[in-house]
């Protein structure tokens, strides 16, 4: 049951990505061109109100189903590691103008292309966990 | 363009018309919302992880080694964003191709992409001119691009969602930073490398 309500979220967030426009190529390419301000206010958008909404969970505390009060275990700063990664990911991004939500939007529109992707991006996780070890963390 | 226009009938109607970005915006908010109440992270890249364990590779590599069953709940959720996709397509495709802005189609002429042919599939959502099953070139593009979104996502521990959205959202530094990253790699793609190829 649990397992289908994530589908159903999931399903929305097709949806919502799908009419947002930020699953196309083209609004991608023009948001590195910097001609369009549409995909910067989704972002912003999106960060804005997000980020007062998990001030509000945290603060009132609106707790999750499990009961408990929403926490976010901070990650490791490792300025190399963030930065690098993010380079290695944003040269993939504007390549392919899809990140990993769209690569499978994509595909539920019929692109059966989006294969290509999703499989490539699969392999590139895979090399990561095989020389991950040689990277700096 | 103007979005959400009221005379669109029914419910269908007006959901198809292209949305402002600041109802999109909102609404992937609350996706992190929902996310976040039921319990869970918004990310969507540690799927390919989970399933590079469902294919076996956790018994050889450590980092693959963990017991996948605690990410049945992603596969569920991306599987619904497959079926979201098919949705939003057959029953709330826009009926103009997406609004780009009149400076990137001219560009893109210049790279001989018509863009106004694309409104046939897709209308604007996917570069078929690049990425079809005829044209090796964008193939082997595809290939590349999608390793390195799948490399950069794990290596720097997440996505778009995860730190564009999500960490972001939760004001954390390391996202902050990755978000930086994605915008340096992705300026330097679209002015620096593509035009070499298609300049």
């Amino acid at each position: 049951m649990r397992i289908f309500s994530f589908f159903l979220v999931g399903i929305a967030f097709g949806i919502i990505l799908t009419k947002s426009e930020a699953i196309s190529w083209f609004r991608i390419h023009e948001m590195f061109r910097f001609e369009n301000f549409h995909m910067y206010g989704i972002i912003s958008t999106a960060v804005i109100v997000g980020a007062i909404l998990m001030y509000a969970m945290k603060k009132l505390p609106i707790k999750t189903l499990d009961g408990n009060v929403v926490s976010y275990t901070p990650m490791k700063l490792n300025v190399t590691r963030h930065i690098g990664a993010g380079v290695i990911f944003g040269l993939g991004w504007a390549i392919t103008g899809c990140c990993p939500g769209p690569m499978f939007i994509l595909l539920g529109h019929g692109f059966f292309f989006a294969i290509v992707l999703l499989l490539s991006a699969i392999l590139g996780t895979f090399v990561y966990g095989v020389v991950k070890d040689k990277l700096p963390h | 363009m103007e979005p959400l226009l009221l005379e669109s009938t029914g419910v269908l109607g007006f959901l198809s018309q292209p949305w402002h970005w600041a109802v999109s915006g909102t609404a992937i908010a609350l996706i992190l919302f929902t996310m976040t109440w039921m319990g869970r992270s918004f990310g969507v890249s540690m799927a390919f992880k989970s399933m590079c364990t469902f294919a076996g590779a956790g018994k050889k590599f450590e980092f693959f080694k963990f017991n996948v069953k605690d990410e049945y709940w992603r596969l569920a959720f991306v599987g619904g964003a497959v079926v979201g996709g098919f949705i939003a397509a057959q029953f709330l495709s826009s009926p103009d191709p997406v609004d780009i802005s009149g400076s990137t189609i001219a560009h893109l002429k210049d790279w001989n992409i018509e863009y106004y042919l694309t409104t046939d599939e897709g209308s604007g959502l996917f570069n078929t001119f690049w990425f079809n099953f005829h044209n090796a070139g964008g193939i082997v593009l595809a290939i590349v691009g999608g390793f390195l979104v799948g490399f950069g996502s794990r290596y720097g521990d997440g996505c778009t969602s995860g730190h564009a959205i999500s960490g972001l959202a939760h004001l954390q530094l390391p996202s902050l930073l990755a978000v930086i990253g994605f915008f340096i790699g992705g300026l330097l793609m679209t002015w620096g490398i593509l035009p070499l190829l298609f300049g």
